[in-house]
């Protein structure tokens, strides 16, 4: 069952990657329409896929790194949805569906044990600590993508290239507001996360902190994106910079994610 | 039943023919009530705009209509014939289809993919609707017309890309700051193009204006004008912070701002990009503006380079566009076709025929002792109902084959009947809204 889901999921994101894709070469409100409509058909599977697993597993799917990729992806594409819907901008998903579709990918071609549950991961604080900490991470990846975005319309309007690809990327103050709003949900998320997490450890192993790469990964991601914050409250830090940062930022994120093992239960 | 078009465009005729074959909306009533009492001319419609005369028609002669809407078109406004004639051109059938199809959605415009003509079709057709000029076809031809050309505006960017210098520059300035409600221009000098780029600045939402000149006098009529603020000369670099876009066109002869004033003023902005067009020749604003980061520099050239590529692009939409039509026209047709009084006649003979053929073998099959002349009697009974059923019917479609109401009449009996032309119906309605 689940693995069904699954196969349907990565067909569904497949669609929507190519039809996000064939929208910035063309412009026509139907395909427009079916990709999103291929994307959230998509995210549904995905997520019956998760609960059904979950269900299985009797925990939530997030303890290997097949399964966080997972998860990780199913993460990226709801808050994607969330904000396409906000700021209607089509041609984000060409950028960042295509990075969801790729983890989808990724997890599958792992085929991590599916071990006993580790004793300290029973803990209500490590379950939260995981979701909040995937919530600040989809920000991350959407404020990234976003820079991208924003690198490429800057670098069209300064060379004066009024090409297709201009015509569709959304006006710098746009993807300035979608980074802002990215950062100031992602921020918060991720010291809570943090925190959490360093909750957990005390019950886990009887410190707040205990150095291991996990937590010291996680202090220098919270540390990039307080000063990218930081930088945009006080001074106006913008554009270039804070792209360049916001796309640093999201590098870190997933080295961590996918380079750093909690000591704790590996 | 045929659909025809007489007129005469831009394409066609000058401004003073076109000026004297117009048809006043004032006084459409009259052209209308003529039209429609010519010999043969079944329904009418006149669309009459500063670009084109139109006249679309339906009648079954197709070279006796067209030749007499000539000759209307002259007489109604005491033109010579001879001096009319020869900038009128006339279409029928597919060829009639396909003209309306392009006029409403813009691809025969002067500026191709220019958004009025759909709206003054409109109208038009209202006045033929309200004096009841036009009928059954007309009508379901005109709103095939607003669909298509509807499909070919959300489908093709035609007219989407900014054809002129001064609204290039506005969409450039969204590419930027986005939206321009809370935005403030400044002009910097005053030339014909920088008031009309302001204009155009203003009409698409930007909060106000900022005008500095040389002369302060100037400045101030100018800022009274769009209700803004004049600002001194010799202090404007002072105000630079609080604009977002900047059009400068002053006659001096070397730049007045540098990139240091770039550079501060972008800092007095908290790095909130600022967006400048230069359209002074020589140059006002030095080229290396455009090198300081969050300072968005454009010339005259690169707004002339915009309306370029977008006139390309409209040219290949305009492709787009004509297949779009070409796929309409197939639709139309057939539905068109459909409307003729024999072959109604005969569909409706066929459908009876089905059902008393089935209705007389069920009874048969079902009759024991069936007496031997029992079959050939109940053929020649059912026979006889049908045609007599029959008859009043296709006499009347038959004589009735001038005038409008045959066309009412046929497409009456094939929805009543369900003659095959059904699924059509359904999807076309669904099209009118």
């Amino acid at each position: 069952m689940t693995h069904l889901f699954f196969i349907l999921t990565v067909a569904l994101y497949s669609g929507a990657t190519i039809a996000y894709l064939a929208c910035l070469q063309r412009t026509s409100p139907t395909l427009t329409r079916w990709a999103a409509r291929l994307l959230s058909a998509g995210f549904s599977a995905h997520l019956l896929s998760t609960i059904h697993l979950a269900s299985k597993l009797k925990y939530l799917p997030l303890t290997n790194t097949q399964e966080s990729l997972s998860f990780f992806s199913l993460v990226i594409i709801g808050c994607f949805i969330i904000f396409e819907r906000k700021y209607k901008v089509t041609t984000l998903g060409s950028f960042i569906v295509p990075v969801g579709l790729m983890m989808l990918l990724a997890s599958s071609s792992l085929h991590d044990k599916v071990h006993q549950l580790h004793p300290v991961l029973q803990s209500n604080w490590f379950w939260f600590h995981a979701l909040v900490a995937f919530a600040s991470y989809a920000c991350f990846t959407i404020a990234a993508g976003v820079a991208v975005m924003y690198l490429m319309q800057r670098y069209f309007l300064k060379k004066k290239h009024f090409g297709g690809l201009f015509q569709k990327l959304p006006s710098l103050e746009t993807m300035d507001e979608i980074s802002y709003r990215c950062l100031t949900i992602g921020f918060p998320l991720l010291t809570v996360a943090i925190i959490s997490g360093s909750i957990w450890s005390e019950k886990a192993v009887g410190s707040y902190w205990i150095w291991d790469p996990k937590q010291t990964w996680s202090l220098i991601i919270w540390i990039i994106y307080a000063a990218l914050l930081h930088g945009r409250l006080t001074i106006g830090w913008r554009g270039k910079r804070a792209a360049i940062l916001s796309i640093i930022g999201f590098i870190v994120v997933l080295f961590t994610f996918l380079a750093m093992k909690h000591s704790i239960t590996w | 039943m045929n659909i025809i078009v007489v007129g005469l465009s831009h394409k066609t005729a000058s401004v003073e023919i076109r000026e004297k074959a117009a048809f006043s909306p004032n006084q459409i009533e009259k052209p209308l009530a003529e039209l429609i009492k010519l010999e043969g001319i079944i329904e009418g419609v006149i669309v009459s705009t500063c670009n084109r005369v139109e006249i679309y028609a339906t009648t079954r002669d197709i070279a006796g209509g067209i030749a007499r809407i000539k000759r209307f078109m002259a007489e109604f406004h005491h033109l010579p014939f001879e001096a009319l004639e020869p900038h009128l051109y006339s279409y029928h059938a597919e060829a009639a289809i396909r003209h309306v199809f392009r006029v409403a959605s813009s691809l025969d415009s002067m500026v191709v993919g220019e958004p009025q003509i759909l709206g003054q079709i409109k109208t038009s057709y209202g006045y033929a609707a309200e004096f009841k000029s036009s009928g059954i076809i007309l009508n379901r031809f005109l709103h095939k017309a607003f669909s298509v050309a509807k499909r070919v505006r959300t489908e093709t960017k035609i007219a989407s890309s900014a054809v002129s210098v001064a609204f290039a520059a506005v969409e450039l300035a969204k590419k930027i700051l986005g939206d321009l409600s809370d935005k403030t221009v400044m002009l910097i000098g005053a030339g014909e193009m920088c008031e009309l780029a302001a204009k155009h600045f203003l009409n698409s939402g930007a909060k106000g204006v900022m005008v500095t000149n040389r002369t302060f006098e100037r400045a101030e009529r100018l800022a009274d004008e769009f209700s803004g603020e004049a600002v001194p000369f010799e202090t404007f670099i002072e105000h630079l912070h609080r604009a977002d876009i900047v059009l400068s066109s002053t006659g001096a002869p070397h730049c007045i701002i540098g990139p240091k004033d770039a550079v501060d003023v972008i800092k007095r902005r908290r790095f909130k990009p600022i967006f400048f067009i230069d359209i002074a020749v020589p140059r006002d604003i030095d080229p290396r503006v455009d090198d300081v980061e969050h300072a968005y520099l454009f010339t005259v050239d690169h707004l002339q380079d915009i309306v370029q590529a977008n006139l390309a692009q409209r040219s290949l939409e305009a492709e787009k566009a004509e297949e779009i039509i070409d796929q309409e026209i197939g639709q139309f047709h057939k539905w068109l076709s459909t409307l003729e009084v024999t072959p109604t006649i005969v569909a409706l003979r066929n459908r009876f025929d089905e059902i008393r053929r089935a209705e007389v073998e069920k009874t048969i099959a079902a009759w024991k002792d069936l007496p031997p002349d029992a079959e050939k009697r109940l053929e020649s009974l059912t026979m006889a109902i049908m045609n007599k059923l029959l008859h009043a019917p296709t006499s009347t479609l038959k004589q009735s084959g001038q005038g409008g109401r045959v066309d009412l009449y046929v497409d009456a009996l094939r929805q009543l009947f369900e003659l095959e032309a059904l699924q059509r119906d359904t999807e076309e309605l669904e099209l009118e809204e």
